[in-house]
């Protein structure tokens, strides 16, 4: 599905990615997971043709990602970042079929796929109309994902999609995407900093740091066996605040 | 010696609009009628920001809606006349003159006796100083004005062989221009006392005033510095005054009355002499050059408005120095127009009488509208056609963009006035000069603004834009520049409220509007007549800056505007 092979960036200074072999599997959800700076997004911006590696290659469907290819294969992918990148002088009806009507759609085709959309998520219809400043953060990201999944495509990539929502409407909502994730059986890349979400998502997890995979494991894998003792810092980190938490209830 | 700048003379003026024949205005009509095809376009231009409707609200089509629609009204309301006009048979008659008082007042003149002899005629009046008028006689954008000989051998035609009568008429004859005989006055520079102090001191002579060091003398500043001035006139009567001043022409009179001045120096034909009672000394030694008034026309005239050009040569000797001054006062200390002080003339020196109807004070306020409007909406509707291009051209491209706003900001520097006479070699004077110099200077703001709009567009949004598949076309169009429309639009308020302003120069060149008004009223030292145009040109910009306001308010769409009240509530509801 994707597949990155000796990728490396930089900007400038230190490399932001520094020899990155990677397989996004299809039908998974992946996560890529690390410290700030560590590459994380960086990598999901590469897959997105946002940015180009300065070495190395990355593969999409079998095909190498070219510059001159990318608007076909951006046609296959669904993106998502923390604050939804909505348009703000669109509604939430154009926003999420702007491209559609690029393409051609005709309006039978549109309005169903919308109203699917719309339920899957669970925005009430009469939201369509307002326009992005009228809707709550989780609305907003609601419509992020169904601008994500109007032309229906086989890869998901999420840059911390999460990321801005208070901690019970965030609850919520990982909920829901994962049972969305698991019931169209897309292939995933979503980029968290929070170790629990992606457990919670993940059927895989890779972990970096300093633009480098450290490991890439299933999560059970990665929290019972660290290779590397980054790794289980990493775990232990993430561990206190919930160990506080127990401690107060205890 | 610059007539034009020698002159500061007088009241009250016949704006050019006013001098169009009937026929003439019918032709404007029907070019104006031609309009809404050049209006057209920037429909289909503006509207291809948004080529399908969305659904509830687009603000680029809004936008583009608004700015055609405004742009077309002002357009087919304010089109200036082109040059058309020479097309139709008989071939009007162009006359000219120079902005000032007794310049304006023969212009008129003979646009009387050409109608009087069956041809139409209009006149651009006050086009300007001498460089303006002999350059639209050379393009044949004039067909006649009037000259002075002093101004025509030492200016004009300064450093060629024309000191016989027949070497000058083939100086002129090599560029198709003509000169006719003297009209029967000149109007050159002459030393004036007041008479009370001529008869106390004895003055009769220039020589006379050797013997009175203590005088005080005022000059206009101009006549003090040049050469052939006061430091000539100096030298060659051995002048002993030691008190000079240098003022402006205008206050000369004023410091005279005052008692400041006592001896000064005016120009033959001036209306203030009579009325100050002032007394001209005699050039004994021959200092002053002759300044005969003649006409300059092109040879053509001869073969293709012979009746016109006969009615004009009727007027040679016919107009003496004190009925020249005497229509100068007209004017100028009477408050009568230009084209009274015509009427008179004609009648005066060739018995003629004819009748004209002015326009009044509201139509003439209407028509400047029009032609300021006209002005306004073509240049601004080509700076919107170039400069968004260019502005999102900038935005793409950072180094080509500097370069492009420095170009544009320097164009922005040079003083208007300047920018015209630049214009004027290669487009000649009237509208399309003003109109391409208001086009450069309305670039900047739209430019700068659209690059600034499309700039400051936030990262995320822009490679949201970019993942979901749109090209590279595609998100300026649907994303980019309705976002930036609000921008954009406050760029074009700025160049359309600054081009209101600046179009009043336009009547240096003859191109109308509310400069006409203001032009005369500083050459007349009329306030009132300034605010004429002055008022109605500070309306128009607020009017138009209200205008885009409205658009402005109505091409954002609420998901632009903040909302205080409802994002709040739903907050729980999800």
């Amino acid at each position: 599905m994707l597949r990155f092979e000796g990728v490396w960036k930089g900007y400038g200074g230190a490399p932001a990615l520094a020899g990155v072999d990677l397989e996004v599997p299809e039908a998974r959800t992946t996560v890529l997971i690390g410290p700030s700076g560590c590459g994380k997004s960086t990598l999901l911006r590469l897959a997105a043709g946002l940015i180009r590696p300065d070495r190395g290659r990355i593969w999409f469907e079998g095909e190498p990602l070219r510059p001159d290819r990318l608007r076909p294969a951006r046609l296959r992918m669904g993106y998502m970042i923390q604050d939804g990148g909505l348009f703000p002088h669109l509604t939430v009806r154009d926003n999420v079929t702007l491209m559609a009507r690029e393409l051609g759609w005709p309006r039978d085709r549109r309005e169903p796929r919308l109203a699917e959309l719309a339920e899957m998520v669970q925005l009430p219809a009469d939201l369509l109309a307002r326009y992005p400043i009228e809707l709550s953060g989780g609305q907003r990201q609601r419509v992020a994902l169904m601008r994500a999944l109007m032309l229906d495509p086989d890869l998901l990539l999420l840059d911390e999609p999460l990321g801005a929502l208070d901690p019970m409407i965030r609850f919520e909502l990982q909920r829901e995407l994962k049972a969305i994730f698991a019931r169209l059986g897309k292939t995933v890349l979503l980029v968290t900093h929070d170790l629990a979400e992606a457990v919670f998502f993940g059927h895989r997890l890779v972990l970096l740091r300093a633009g480098q995979v450290v490991q890439q494991a299933a999560p059970s894998v990665l929290l019972a066996r660290p290779t590397e003792p980054f790794v289980a810092r990493f775990v232990e980190a993430q561990r206190e605040p919930q160990r506080v938490l127990l401690g107060a209830v205890g | 010696m610059t007539c034009q700048a020698r002159r500061a003379t007088p009241h009250r003026a016949v704006t050019p609009e006013r001098r169009e024949t009937p026929m003439t205005f019918d032709r404007r009509t029907l070019h104006r009628a031609g309009d809404d095809r050049v209006g057209a376009k920037p429909q289909r231009r503006l509207g291809s920001f948004a080529p399908w409707p969305l659904e509830r609200s687009d603000p680029a089509r809004r936008l583009a809606t608004i700015l055609v629609l405004l742009l077309i009204a002002i357009a087919l309301a304010g089109w200036s006349p082109g040059p058309l006009a020479e097309d139709v048979a008989p071939r009007p008659v162009t006359i000219g003159s120079k902005k000032f008082t007794e310049s304006v007042i023969l212009g008129e003149t003979l646009r009387l006796l050409a109608l009087d002899a069956g041809q139409p005629a209009r006149h651009r009046a006050e086009l300007g100083g001498t460089r303006i008028l002999w350059g639209a006689l050379l393009s044949g954008e004039i067909d006649i004005y009037p000259e002075y000989s002093g101004t025509l051998t030492r200016e004009i035609l300064a450093g060629e062989d024309v000191g016989s009568p027949e070497s000058l008429a083939a100086a002129l004859a090599t560029r198709g221009i003509r000169v006719s005989a003297s009209l029967g006055f000149q109007n050159t520079y002459a030393v004036a006392v007041p008479a009370a102090l001529a008869e106390r001191l004895e003055l009769r002579q220039i020589s006379d005033l050797q013997a009175h060091p203590d005088l005080m003398l005022g000059f206009s500043s101009e006549f003090l510095d040049r050469a052939d001035g006061w430091p000539g006139l100096r030298q060659r009567y051995r002048l002993p005054q030691t008190r000079v001043k240098g003022l402006d022409h205008d206050l000369v009179y004023r410091g005279i009355a005052a008692g400041h001045i006592d001896v000064t120096v005016v120009y033959t034909t001036d209306a203030e002499i009579a009325r100050y009672g002032l007394r001209m000394l005699e050039d004994d030694l021959g200092y002053f050059a002759d300044y005969e008034a003649i006409l300059l026309y092109r040879a053509e005239l001869a073969a293709e408005a012979p009746a016109a050009l006969a009615a004009f040569h009727r007027l040679e000797g016919k107009v003496d120095e004190a009925t020249m001054a005497r229509m100068n006062a007209k004017v100028k200390l009477g408050g009568a127009s230009e084209q009274a002080a015509a009427v008179d003339l004609l009648s005066e020196t060739l018995g003629l009488s004819v009748s004209v109807s002015a326009q009044g004070f509201w139509g003439q306020m209407a028509r400047r509208t029009l032609e300021h409007l006209g002005l306004v909406a073509a240049s601004l509707t080509a700076a919107i056609l170039l400069a968004v291009p260019l502005g999102v051209l900038a935005a793409q491209h950072p180094r080509l963009g500097q370069l492009l706003l420095a170009i544009t900001g320097m164009i922005q520097t040079i003083p208007s006035l300047a920018l015209f006479v630049f214009l004027i070699p290669w487009l000649g004077i009237g509208w399309l000069p003003t109109v391409v110099a208001l086009f450069l200077y309305s670039l900047l703001p739209i430019i700068r603004n659209t690059h600034a709009g499309l700039t400051d567009i936030p990262v995320p949004i822009r490679e949201s834009a970019d993942v979901i598949g749109l090209t590279r076309g595609a998100r300026l169009r649907l994303v980019e520049l309705p976002l930036a429309a609000n921008t954009i639009l406050a760029g074009i308020k700025t160049s359309a409220v600054l081009n209101v302003g600046t179009a009043t120069v336009a009547a240096l060149i003859g191109a109308g509007g509310y400069g006409q008004p203001i032009l005369t009223g500083i050459r007349l030292d009329d306030t009132a007549l300034i605010m004429q145009g002055a008022v109605p040109a500070a309306l128009l910009a607020l009017a138009l800056q209200g205008v885009f306001e409205l658009a402005e308010h109505w091409v954002v769409p609420r998901g632009l505007r903040p909302r205080k009240t409802r994002g709040a509530s739903v907050e729980k509801a999800i």
